[in-house]
């Protein structure tokens, strides 16, 4: 059993650690125990699917080409994206929109927007096709993200993405962003007379 | 009676005039009633004080006179039949093709207090809302960590709980108003936005029993939806108060809430708390997923774009009067709404009648906490001539709520922008119609 100067003493420390008083005072003492089972990260591996877009660590094995992402597109992703990835029933376009950015109609598609071209892989694998997500193989993944890629005028035709090649694709938004420099506006608290 | 009751609880410091203080205690009952049953029910009329008339006789009510429904055997309460109005509404300003990666907005205008019941906590989710079994649905802890770590709902339940109220607004609450009155509800303009008290722990206990590196500074969290939905968290966050959460306003979460289990990040985004948790992962970088490039990034006016935008700064917004509403005739209006920061908690909030030419502070009402939903209120004099009524909230930082043309000096906001803190202003006409305006 704890002491009640052990409880004390935890209690001032998660005042002294935490950004606000009343709920610093209701966060319980963290018991000693942990519950957690030890797992490999080899049982892991089917749930592990992230990939580290700037650099591209995580991706799989495996290949595509163009023709084959052309291929692939047409039969599982036009329902939503229309012909050429230009837009269809369910979402605009993907192609397209580079150099839009310091203009009022900004496009924002994989081409345009993405700094990184893994992206492409990590999403795709993750979200697509909506009504069957995680069902694509790392080839069929890797040739979709060709596929639209070529599309944007961003790779050849006769390219082939894989680990090595698809993180080398360099993106114009490449250095489009900069890290949140908040809090940007600078009001003042007028009471009287004040537009 | 009720209405009694309601004013004697009235502050001292209240700016009600005597007269219009005597009015309103002449208020009847039934005023009184019809007047909360018309604002419960969606009616949109804003009940002004009733100054005339004397209360027609009574009759006693049917209800009175009868037996009402039994007790079930098994049973889990809802909604009186009559407040169908109360509810979640997907937007109607955009044409979403589809209703899988939707929205809906919560029923601000129609909220009572401060906590937002659980089913009209508004929705945001890429890939509809998935039916997990708490059984088999596991978390697991990994990446750059000395053990990686298995848990079970039941492992989870096993720690100490942790309860706090906290709000939660998704960064694209009011992205559809920036430069046009789209949105004519408060509801459609501000119902990206709910408080509640969550139940869970600390991922920082999670995290300390799996052991992080000293590399490790960046954290995962991903869904277990169709989605798999994914942010990057910096550790030193994680670490300070983000929790994992399984409860709600004092049950479980609901299934389009991340049933069984989500994170919850206090006072940022709401899309990086993600839903249907069941995987952290520390590595030393940021991924730079489509979820934080391609979206939820800022756009700026020399073309670049601001990522990593996660604070909810601080806001106010008035929810009665507001959009759609109707103010019966001149005479005492209470002005009511919410204020919240993402920086910390609420400390003042002014109300303008004159479209921001002129302020007045107005009382908050406690609990005033840390990120959460703060009430404030001001009681205003309509003599029946137009108004813009505005509200404008400061938070614990010093940080003033600021207006779209304060925003608009730093920001481009022509789009599909989010992170809208800027000042709302609804119009008044002579007829009392109530109306989102832009100033």
């Amino acid at each position: 059993m704890r002491s009640y100067s052990t409880l004390l003493g935890a209690a001032a420390l998660a005042v002294a650690g935490c950004a606000s008083m009343e709920h610093a005072a209701t966060t319980p003492v963290k018991p000693a125990a942990g519950y957690g089972k030890p797992i490999s990260e080899a049982d892991i591996a089917p749930w592990n699917i992230d990939i580290r877009t700037s650099d591209g660590r995580g991706l799989p094995p495996g290949s595509g080409s163009v023709a084959q992402g052309k291929a692939i597109y047409d039969a599982k992703c036009t329902a939503c994206h229309g012909a050429d990835a230009k837009g269809g029933a369910v979402y605009g376009t993907m192609v397209g929109g580079i150099g839009s950015f310091k203009t009022n109609a900004r496009v924002l598609t994989p081409g345009s927007m993405y700094p990184y071209a893994p992206i492409l892989f990590d999403y795709i694998r993750r979200t697509m096709p909506m009504d069957r997500p995680q069902s694509l193989t790392a080839n069929e993944v890797y040739a979709l993200s060709a596929y639209i890629l070529n599309l944007n005028g961003l790779v050849p035709a006769n390219a082939v993405m894989d680990a090595k090649t698809l993180p080398a694709v360099q993106m114009p938004n490449r250095e489009g962003f900069v890290r949140d420099d908040r809090p940007d506006a600078k009001a003042v608290r007028c009471m009287t007379g004040c537009n | 009676m009720a209405s009694d009751t309601r004013l004697r609880s009235l502050p001292k410091r209240t700016l009600l005039a005597r007269e219009e203080e005597a009015r309103l205690e002449s208020e009847d009952r039934r005023a009184f009633l019809r007047k909360s049953a018309a604002m419960a029910g969606g009616v949109l009329a804003v009940g002004s004080v009733t100054s005339a008339g004397r209360a027609a006789p009574l009759a006693v009510a049917p209800a009175t006179q009868e037996m009402g429904r039994p007790i079930e055997q098994w049973a889990y309460g809802s909604p009186s039949k009559f407040e169908k109005q109360f509810a979640r509404r997907r937007t109607d300003v955009l044409t979403n093709r589809q209703n899988w990666s939707d929205w809906s907005m919560t029923p601000i205008q129609g909220q009572q207090g401060i906590v937002t019941p659980n089913g009209v906590i508004f929705e945001r989710h890429h890939a509809g809302t998935p039916d997990i079994d708490p059984a088999t649905h596991r978390l697991v802890v990994h990446g750059m960590v000395r053990q990686p770590l298995e848990f079970s709902m039941s492992d989870l339940m096993r720690y100490p709980s942790v309860s706090r109220f906290y709000f939660l607004e998704c960064s694209g609450n009011g992205l559809t108003n920036w430069v046009k009155t789209s949105s004519q509800t408060v509801q459609q303009s501000h119902g990206l936005l709910s408080g509640g008290q969550w139940t869970g722990i600390p991922v920082s206990w999670l995290l300390d029993e799996a052991g992080v590196q000293p590399t490790g500074k960046w954290v995962l969290f991903e869904g277990a939806d169709g989605s798999a939905h994914t942010r990057s968290v910096p550790i030193e966050k994680v670490m300070d108060d983000v929790l994992i959460v399984y409860g709600a306003n004092g049950e479980m979460l609901r299934p389009e809430n991340g049933y069984p289990l989500r994170a919850f990040v206090p006072g940022w985004e709401g899309n990086v708390s993600v839903k249907w948790l069941r995987r952290i992962k520390v590595s030393d970088q940021p991924w730079h997923f489509r979820s934080e490039t391609a979206r939820y990034a800022d756009p700026l006016p020399d073309g670049r774009w601001r990522q990593f935008s996660f604070e909810m700064e601080c806001k106010s917004v008035i929810t009665r009067p507001s959009g759609e509403m109707k103010l019966d005739r001149p005479g005492p209006v209470e002005i009511i709404g919410f204020a919240w920061s993402g920086n910390g908690r609420i400390t003042a909030v002014d109300v303008s009648v004159d479209g921001g030419r002129n302020w007045q502070q107005a009382e908050l009402e406690a609990p005033v906490l840390d990120k959460m939903l703060t009430r404030f209120r001001y009681r205003w004099n309509w003599n029946g001539s137009p108004a813009v009524l505005q509200s404008r909230a400061v938070d614990s930082t010093g940080y003033v709520q600021p207006t779209v043309a304060d925003l608009q000096k730093t920001r481009f906001t022509t789009g599909f922008i989010q992170h809208h803190n800027g000042i709302q202003s609804w119009s008044i006409s002579p007829a009392g119609e109530v109306k989102y305006a832009l100033v």
